[in-house]
C-alpha cells in the first residue's frame, strides 16, 4: 500500500479488513461482557443467598452479624453506616467544592488559575489505601483532641477523608459547568448593577445548576463505593447509629472483611458479600443513571 | 425612596453589599486554599512518618512480623507483575474498542448498547470488579488467585477511562487526515492504522499512563481476589500467587503498632513516587505533543 497507495484493493485486502473489523467489534463487545458479567455473577450467588435468607429478614432486620451465633442477616446496618459516611462527607465535600469550582472558574487568573485545577486533581489520583492511612494516623487522633468519647474507628474519620477524595469530582465538573455560562447572561446582570458576587449567586450558580447537582450525584456514588479509606477509618462493626463519633461498618467495608478472613466458597458468608454487592451496584447504579439523567434533561443550551 | 428601593432587585444599600462581597470573595479563596493546605499536610505527614524507614534494605526485604526486618521486594515485584501485564490487556482491548466505536463502528443499536455499557462501567465501584473478578477469572476460568488474574480484573476497571479518552484523543484528529487517505483509495483499517492511529497516539498515551496510575494504587479488587498479605516471594509466572504495594500498605496500617504504621508511610512514599512519575509523564507528553493539533 506504501508504494502504490492507489493499487486496486485486493480480495485478500478485503477479507483483512473484514478481519479487523471484526476483532476490535469484539474488543469493543468486552464492555458488554463485562456488564453483563458483573450482574450475572452478582445474581447469582445472590439467588442462593436469598433461598436461605428471606427478602423480608435482609431488608426488615436491624442486625448484621453474619459470622457469629446466633446469626442474623439485616442489611440495614451496613446501609445506615455507608450512608452516615457519604453524608457526612457530602457535608464538607459539596460546599467546599462548589466554593473551590467558583474561584477557579470565576475569580483565579492567569498561571495561577492554569496550575490551580492540575493541583487540585492530584489530590484525585492519591490512592484510597493513602487515604486510609491519613485518616487512621492524623484525622483520628485530631477528632479525639477536638472532641469527647470519639472511637478508634469512626464515621466521621472516613467521612472527612471521602470528602477530600471526592472534592476534585465536584470542583472539577463544577468548574466546567459555570464557566458554560456565557458572558452576556453575567453581562446583562452587572449591566443592572449587580456585583460580581451577586452576579455569581444569583446568575451564574442558578444557570449552571444541573451540571454542579449532577456532580454533588457523581460524587455521592464515589463516596458510597469507596473501599480502603472507609476500610481502615470505620473500622468493622456493623452499627446502627447516627453518631459520627462511633466506629461503623459500611457495605464496602464488609465485604472487604469477608474477603480478607478464610470464607470457604459456597458457605452463606461467602453468598452474603455478593447479596451485599448487588445492593452496592444497584444503589451507585441509580446514582449514575440519574446523574447523566440531570445532565441531559436539564442542562441549558445557549446559541 | 424606601419603596422603590425594596422592588428593585439589586439594592442600593451599599455598605451591606461591599460586606457581602468581601465574606464571599474571602469564602472562597480560604475555600481553595484549604483544599491545598490539606494536600501539602497529607504529603508532609508521610514523609515525615515514613522517611526514616525508607532504606535500601526496606525496598529489598521480604515482608517480615519483625517490623524492623520488614520491607517490600515480594510487594514491588508483584505491583509490576500486575502493572506490566494490565498495560498488555488494557491497551490491546481497551484502544481497539475505541478505535472500533470511534472509527469502524456504524451508528446502529450494537453501538449504542457498547456505549451504554461503557457509561455505566465507568461509575461502577472498584470492590465489585473484584467480585466480578473472583467469580470469573478465579473460578469460572480457574486461572486461581493469580497475578493473571488480578491483572486481567485491573483491565476491565480501567478499561472505561482508556476507551473514553482514546476517543477523545481520535475525535480530535482532523477530518482532513482521513479525506486525504480515502481519496488515495485506503480502506478505512489502513487510514486508521496508517494516519489516524499515529497522530492519536500522544493522547491516548496520556490517557493510558493515567489509567494505570490508577490502576497501581488500586487495592480493593485486589483484596477480593484474595491477593495475599504475606508473601515472602517473588511471582516467577503467569500463575503465581502474589501481593501488590497498596495491599502491603493496608496490611501495615491495619496493625495498631506504630512500628509497622512508619513501614506503611515508607510504602506509600513509594507508592506515590511512582504516581508522581507517572502524571508528570502525562503533563509532559500532554504539552509536548498536545498543541499540535
Amino acid at each position: 500500500m506504501t508504494s502504490r497507495p492507489w493499487a486496486k484493493v485486493s480480495n485478500f485486502q478485503k477479507f483483512r479488513e473484514k478481519l479487523v473489523v471484526k476483532a476490535l467489534l469484539v474488543c469493543a463487545s468486552i464492555s458488554i461482557l463485562t456488564t453483563l458479567g458483573i450482574i450475572f455473577i452478582l445474581m447469582e450467588e445472590s439467588v442462593q443467598f436469598f433461598s436461605h435468607i428471606s427478602l423480608f429478614e435482609f431488608f426488615g432486620s436491624t442486625e448484621w452479624a453474619p459470622l457469629f451465633e446466633p446469626r442474623s442477616f439485616g442489611v440495614l446496618p451496613l446501609i445506615s453506616g455507608t450512608m452516615l459516611i457519604a453524608f457526612g462527607a457530602l457535608i464538607f465535600a459539596l460546599p467546599i467544592g462548589l466554593g473551590i469550582a467558583i474561584y477557579t472558574s470565576q475569580y483565579a487568573q492567569g498561571w495561577w488559575q492554569k496550575i490551580l485545577k492540575p493541583v487540585l486533581e492530584i489530590l484525585a489520583g492519591i490512592p484510597s489505601v493513602v487515604y486510609g492511612y491519613f485518616a487512621i494516623t492524623q484525622i483520628t487522633p485530631l477528632l479525639q483532641a477536638l472532641f469527647d468519647d470519639v472511637e478508634v474507628f469512626n464515621a466521621a474519620s472516613a467521612s472527612i477523608v471521602i470528602a477530600i477524595m471526592v472534592l476534585p469530582t465536584i470542583a472539577s465538573i463544577c468548574d466546567d459547568s459555570l464557566r458554560a455560562v456565557p458572558k452576556t447572561v453575567k453581562d446583562g446582570a452587572y449591566a443592572l448593577g449587580a456585583r460580581k458576587s451577586e452576579v455569581i449567586i444569583s446568575i451564574v450558580v442558578p444557570s449552571a445548576l444541573s451540571g454542579i447537582l449532577a456532580s454533588f450525584i457523581l460524587a455521592f456514588s464515589r463516596a458510597i463505593g469507596e473501599t480502603m479509606a472507609v476500610t481502615l477509618a470505620a473500622g468493622g462493626t456493623p452499627n446502627m447509629t447516627l453518631n459520627p463519633f462511633e466506629g461503623v461498618q459500611a457495605m464496602t467495608a464488609y465485604i472487604a472483611q469477608v474477603s480478607l478472613g478464610d470464607v470457604a466458597h459456597g458457605s452463606l458468608e461467602y453468598q452474603s458479600i455478593f447479596a451485599v454487592g448487588l445492593v452496592l451496584f444497584l444503589m451507585t447504579l441509580a446514582m449514575n443513571l440519574l446523574s447523566q439523567f440531570i445532565v441531559k434533561r436539564y442542562a441549558r443550551k445557549y446559541e | 425612596m424606601p419603596d422603590r428601593e425594596n422592588r428593585s432587585v439589586f439594592k442600593v444599600n451599599t455598605e451591606r453589599r461591599r460586606l457581602k462581597e468581601r465574606i464571599f470573595t474571602t469564602t472562597i479563596l480560604v475555600a481553595t486554599i484549604m483544599a491545598l493546605l490539606v494536600l501539602v499536610y497529607l504529603i508532609a505527614s508521610v514523609t515525615r512518618d515514613g522517611a526514616g524507614s525508607l532504606s535500601w534494605d526496606f525496598l529489598t526485604s521480604f515482608p517480615s512480623r519483625f517490623a524492623s526486618k520488614a520491607g517490600i521486594k515480594s510487594a514491588i515485584a508483584g505491583s509490576m507483575w500486575l502493572g506490566a501485564l494490565t498495560l498488555f490487556f488494557s491497551v490491546l482491548f481497551g484502544v481497539g474498542a475505541a478505535v472500533y466505536l470511534q472509527e469502524l463502528a456504524n451508528k446502529n443499536r450494537m453501538s449504542q448498547v457498547i456505549e451504554l455499557s461503557i457509561a455505566t462501567l465507568a461509575g461502577v465501584p472498584s470492590i465489585i470488579y473484584g467480585m466480578l473478578g473472583l467469580g470469573v477469572f478465579v473460578r469460572f476460568m480457574a486461572l486461581g488467585r493469580s497475578v493473571l488474574a488480578g491483572a486481567l480484573t485491573m483491565s476491565l476497571l480501567v478499561m472505561p477511562v482508556i476507551i473514553i479518552a482514546s476517543r477523545e484523543a481520535l475525535k480530535s484528529v482532523p477530518d482532513s487526515i482521513r479525506m486525504a487517505a480515502f481519496a488515495l483509495g485506503a480502506t478505512r483499517w489502513q487510514t486508521v492504522r496508517d494516519h489516524v492511529l499515529p497522530a492519536a497516539v500522544p493522547g491516548i498515551a496520556t490517557g493510558v499512563i493515567l489509567a494505570m496510575a490508577r490502576a497501581m494504587g488500586e487495592a480493593a479488587p485486589l483484596i477480593l481476589l484474595g491477593a495475599l498479605t504475606y508473601v515472602a516471594f517473588v511471582p516467577s509466572g503467569l500463575f503465581d500467587g502474589f501481593t501488590a504495594l497498596p495491599i502491603q500498605i493496608y496490611n501495615w496500617t491495619s496493625r495498631p503498632q506504630q512500628a509497622f504504621h512508619e513501614l506503611a508511610a515508607a510504602g506509600i512514599i513509594v507508592l506515590l513516587i511512582f504516581l508522581l512519575i507517572c502524571n508528570s509523564a502525562a503533563i509532559f507528553i500532554r504539552s509536548k505533543w498536545g498543541a499540535k493539533k
